[in-house]
């Protein structure tokens, strides 16, 4: 089952953080991306630049109006994402209560089910 | 033997063989199940081209072999290590084995079954490493088959050896007291594969139907080897049996079509034929297990005309062996259907009570979709409507969501 672990976070946090706070983060990323890999459980995952350089598009009337900017006004930011195939969705929770995001209070991830193709007839 | 359709199929055949001797011979399963991978990818490159071999395993044994002293000669070299290699210097003379050589084929395969089924590995790992060592498919394939990148696929097969190896785990069929156990397992991987396969058949991706039809060719294989076990033949049958709504089973958009608005003339009937004998035999000689008792379900559906006339006191009957056998909430929910159609949809909707304060089903989307079903049924179409929609909700299956979301739509009024 694959699960996709969407990464909310405060934009610009890492500022307030020593060198060796960030350190010990991207080395707790690159230690679960590796256990990862070789668990055979990663499928993929991708970090998005700063929401500063985020545009919105929406109808207005009936034209797509960009505005620059995020779509949510929140304290959080949509970051990244990382997605997992694994055995159970308490897997893919422990997987998510291992990133350092959570680990430090920095950040949520929500873990959501990917929706597959397959199905049976009821 | 001609054409690349015809050399898979002997390649899947001669798969587990030659990886059998192998590892009889030499001991190294990771080594050995590497090695036949690419003595595989070799003949699936060149038997097309240049025509099949007059003794197709001799030739994959001599590759692979020498794809063997490849790996250790270059291990020797950089370790540089005098002892491993005086070990090992037979195991090269030993190579290049005659081509016509008589192997116990049979235990082989039974064998690399029981060991890709070791309880050291989690069930995924278990089902990757079966299609592979056993069922002859490459990693591309099986990456294709799961809708996963192949680095994803090639990482979970190399853990699973490394995790055998670590066990400890021996190239034996395993002693007495674990091998129920092991064989349960096995059986239900394959069962899995095949769960894979037939359910993603609606989808757009045809190459995971493959599952299905290798799924049923290596449990017929289990069944040649293990004829006395009445679960394998419940197995085999309870594939064959649903296998055979196949074609009738979605609609021309993709869409599922249920049960009882299946087209029955589209059924496979030769499929069908099969599946009722091996379940009807095993039935006379074997204590009822819940594949057998699966299968006879199934082909008390197979052989009703219609929906209407199917004998559904016998199918509670059945359910209710079911229920005895294997427990389960599934065959609870399940059983509550049947009911409904012997005793009415009341009587349905009781059952399904005591599901609700169970915690393994409580919030299950199938919980919700009997409900809709039998709320339907009864006339009470708001209610129907709205257990249809949570089911929708609860599904991660686009086609189910689909057909869960359309029924809702009907009990609300706009057909």
């Amino acid at each position: 089952m694959k699960y996709m672990l969407l990464i909310w976070n405060r934009p610009g946090f890492v500022e307030a953080l020593t060198e060796q706070e960030r350190n010990e983060i991207f080395g707790a990323v690159d230690e679960i991306m590796k256990e990862l890999t070789a668990s055979g459980e990663l499928v993929g995952g991708q970090a998005l630049a700063d929401p500063s350089q985020t545009r919105t598009v929406r109808l207005a009337g009936d034209r797509a109006e960009i505005t620059d900017g995020p779509f949510l006004e929140s304290k959080e930011q949509f970051a990244g994402y990382l997605t997992v195939d694994c055995d159970s969705p308490e897997r893919a929770a422990e997987i998510a209560a291992g990133w350092p995001d959570v680990r430090r209070g920095l950040g949520v991830l929500e873990v959501r089910p990917v929706m597959g193709d397959g199905g049976t007839e009821m | 033997m001609s054409g690349p359709g015809a050399v898979e199929e002997l390649l899947r055949g001669l798969a587990p063989q030659v990886l059998g001797i192998l590892v009889r011979r030499h001991g190294q399963f990771h080594a050995c199940e590497d090695a036949v991978q690419e003595a595989l990818l070799a003949a699936a490159t060149r038997w097309p081209a240049e025509g099949v071999p007059e003794h197709p395993r001799g030739w994959l044994l001599t590759v692979a072999g020498r794809r063997l002293t490849d790996e250790w000669r270059s291990e020797r070299a950089r370790r540089e290590r005098e002892v491993a290699v005086a070990v090992r210097e037979p195991a090269y003379a030993a190579l290049a084995p005659p081509p016509d050589e008589v192997a116990p084929a049979d235990d082989d395969t039974l064998r690399l079954l029981f060991l890709c089924c070791h309880p050291a590995l989690n069930r995924p790992a278990q089902v990757a490493l079966t299609l592979r060592a056993v069922g002859g498919l490459s990693t591309a394939e099986i990456a294709r088959a799961h809708l996963l990148p192949e680095p994803t696929m090639s990482q979970r097969i190399r853990r699973a050896k490394q995790r055998i190896e670590a066990a400890g785990a021996r190239f034996t069929l395993p002693a007495p007291a674990e091998r129920d156990e092991r064989l349960r397992a096995v059986r239900q991987v394959l069962y899995l594969i095949f769960n894979e396969g037939y359910t993603a058949s609606s989808g757009p991706d045809l190459h995971r139907t493959e599952l299905t039809a290798e799924a049923i060719r290596l449990t017929r294989e289990l069944h040649r080897l293990l004829p006395d076990d009445g679960e394998v033949t419940g197995l085999l049958a309870l594939m064959l049996l649903t296998d055979a709504h196949r074609p009738a089973r979605t609609g021309p958009a993709g869409e599922l079509v249920p049960l009882a608005e299946q087209d029955r003339g589209r059924w496979d009937r030769a499929a069908i034929a099969e599946g009722v004998a091996l379940v009807t035999e095993a039935l006379t000689w074997s204590a009822p297990g819940p594949y057998q008792v699966q299968a006879a379900i199934a082909a008390v559906h197979a052989e009703a005309p219609s929906a209407a006339e199917t004998d559904w006191p016998q199918v509670v009957a059945l359910y209710g062996v079911l229920a005895a056998v294997a427990p389960s909430p599934i065959v609870d929910l399940n059983r509550a259907v049947a009911v409904a159609m012997v005793d009415g949809p009341e009587a349905g909707l009781a059952l399904l009570a005591p599901l609700a304060g169970d915690e393994r089903t409580a919030g299950h989307h199938r919980l919700a979709a009997v409900r809709g079903h039998l709320l339907e049924l009864a006339g009470d179409r708001p209610a129907a409507r709205a257990a249809y929609l949570a089911a929708a909700r609860g599904t991660t299956s686009v086609a189910e969501r689909r057909y869960l979301e359309l029924r809702a739509a009907r009990a609300g009024g706009d057909r």
